[in-house]
């Protein structure tokens, strides 16, 4: 068998023993999130919402907030999925049947990423769901919809696993969502539009990654965005392709893995 | 069979980041078809051996070459034909022995439906079908450590090495664990077995390598190891144990108590003799077996004898310094 169908058949495995995890775990990893989202629906949306006058003049505060919302809830699950499953094969040493394994290390990052973006595709998918009860919503440009959607998930996911790969115990693997994901989430305009802010806070906000996954997907479903979508797109890419390489270069090197 | 050696170690260094040197330059080559014993007290460098032939630790100095593949150049085509039980249970214990099999199957590039056939043979073979759909967390030490052979045979490895994969079973078991790995190294796969069980390596190996701070002491075949051990202590149960105890030159007799009687002599000895006292003393014998296992009492005196002369080592450079 070459080489590359070898690795295509572990791809498989990967991805599928991924898949298989979330689903006999889904009370942890589906429902959770989706009754988070529904609150946030329900009290900020609904109740807090409709108190707030139309955003940039044609969509309710609730409207405004369901694609923020939703890539919320996509990248602090894929992030949450690939750190938590990677890091448990360590501390089981179970990731040592991958590393004696003649895979290649591409395929150990790619079927960790996949099966992280499939856990925040299918919450994301469930949020997008429950917040069609509260408000009604057309989808503006589907292709950028879909891409945003897949950058954002790859993007945490790859964090999560270089996260992972550095984690000694499990507190590791929990401090960067406290102290880093949701403070840059919750100030990523997911509730507000960054034009609302004064100088120098509307700048220090455009350093913020998530920010343009946010107005990414925001366009996608509703057509209005903060930033340049070119620009939100060439941000996504760059944090793609460096969190890649990253992540490789510590599998290759084998830090936290191989002694 | 291949003539291609199944491994050749190559002045293999390994030196640990807090400084610790865990392997000083050992080599060492094991045929193919061979069932070659790995022994070595605690901490004398053979899980690191182990973990440098398996890629998971990374050599400070030196090559392995596994049929022919050096682990450090052809890593990937090297780990093809390695199958591991390692020392520690490193199995999902939330996952079923049947998906850990597959996945492992998996891993190697192996496509599912022949994955799922071999899974059924070994663990059927190893006694674990009935659990094969149980949570592993779920089975025995003896189960789980019947799994990581299962596991490691997925691939049909033709290099198995198996890292103390006996610990902490009961001798039942052992023994029907014996039987599967025999009946593997039979067939054509080339073993390397760590142990602390000494009998276990008497009775199944062919050849032999001892490390002791990180390097080879003793590297031969079982049989002239064995030879080397010139004086043998038995065991003799007794009825009739007279206070005067035989007198015999060459023989050192000892009472352990009002029914046991122990004689060291050398192993060129004749026994006759020892059994014409104990009749001339009216010494009745009811059984008799060796004291200690012979590969045992040659592993402890080699060890020993590193280590006084390592003590010795260190005692000259403390003077001079």
């Amino acid at each position: 068998m070459s080489n590359l169908a070898g690795n295509m058949v572990a791809l498989q495995t990967i991805v599928r023993r991924e898949i298989v995890r979330i689903m006999r775990i889904w009370t942890q990893t589906l429902i959770p999130p989706a009754i988070t989202m529904t609150l946030y629906f329900v009290i900020f949306g609904r109740l807090i919402g409709g108190r707030i006058g139309n955003i940039q003049g044609q969509f309710s505060y609730m409207q405004y907030i369901v694609p923020g919302l939703v890539m919320m809830s996509i990248i602090t699950n894929s992030y949450g999925n690939i750190s938590s499953s990677f890091f448990g094969a360590k501390f089981q040493r179970s990731v040592e049947e991958m590393l004696v394994s003649p895979m290649s290390n591409w395929v150990i990052l790619l079927g960790y990423v996949t099966g992280a973006v499939v856990r925040g595709l299918i919450v994301g998918f469930l949020v997008l769901l429950i917040a069609l009860f509260f408000t009604k919503l057309h989808v503006a440009h589907p292709l950028v919809t879909i891409l945003s959607v897949l950058f954002g998930a790859t993007i945490f996911s790859l964090a999560g696993f270089v996260n992972a790969i550095y984690a000694k115990k499990f507190d590791d693997i929990a401090l960067v969502p406290t102290f880093v994901l949701t403070p840059l989430t919750y100030l990523g305009g997911v509730f507000y539009s960054v034009n609302m802010l004064s100088e120098p806070w509307q700048a220090i906000s455009r350093i913020n990654p998530i920010l343009y996954m946010v107005n990414a997907f925001r366009f996608g479903v509703l057509g209005i965005s903060d930033v340049h979508i070119g620009v939100a797109f060439i941000v996504m890419l760059a944090f793609v392709v460096g969190l890649s390489w990253v992540a490789l270069s510590l599998l290759r090197r084998g830090v936290g893995l191989r002694s | 069979m291949s003539s291609i050696p199944a491994l050749v170690v190559d002045n293999l260094r390994k030196t640990y980041g807090n400084g610790v040197q865990a392997l000083k330059g050992i080599s060492l080559t094991v045929q193919p078809g061979d069932f070659f014993a790995l022994l070595g007290p605690n901490g004398a460098g053979k899980s690191t051996l182990i973990g440098i032939l398996s890629s998971l630790v990374n050599s400070s100095e030196g090559d392995a070459r596994i049929f022919g593949m050096s682990v450090n150049k052809q890593r990937n085509e090297a780990m093809k034909l390695i199958g591991l039980v390692p020392q520690e249970i490193n199995f999902n214990q939330f996952e079923k022995p049947f998906d850990i099999c597959v996945n492992e199957a998996g891993f190697y590039g192996i496509p599912r439906k022949i994955a799922a056939e071999r899974a059924e043979k070994y663990l059927k073979e190893l006694r674990l079908w009935d659990k094969a759909q149980d949570q592993a967390r779920m089975l025995s030490g003896g189960m789980k450590r019947r799994l990581m052979i299962a596991r490691a045979m997925m691939n049909e490895p033709r290099l198995l090495i198996l890292d103390e994969p006996t610990a902490g079973v009961d001798i039942e078991i052992r023994r029907s664990m014996w039987h599967f790995i025999s009946g593997i190294n039979a067939a054509g796969t080339t073993v390397i077995l760590t142990t602390h069980y000494l009998e276990e390596a008497e009775q199944l190996c062919r050849n032999i390598a001892i490390i002791d701070h990180g390097t080879i002491v003793e590297n031969t075949t079982m049989k002239q190891l064995l030879s080397k051990l010139d004086v043998e202590t038995f065991v003799f149960d007794v009825n009739n144990l007279p206070e005067v105890l035989p007198s015999l030159p060459g023989i050192t007799f000892r009472r352990t108590d009002e029914h046991t009687l122990e004689a060291e002599m050398p192993r060129t000895q004749a026994m006759n003799a020892l059994f014409d006292a104990f009749n001339a003393h009216g010494i009745t014998v009811t059984s008799m077996r060796n004291k200690t296992n012979r590969l045992e009492e040659l592993f402890v005196r080699l060890v020993e004898n590193g280590r006084q002369e390592q003590d010795k080592q260190e005692s000259s450079k403390e003077k001079v310094a």
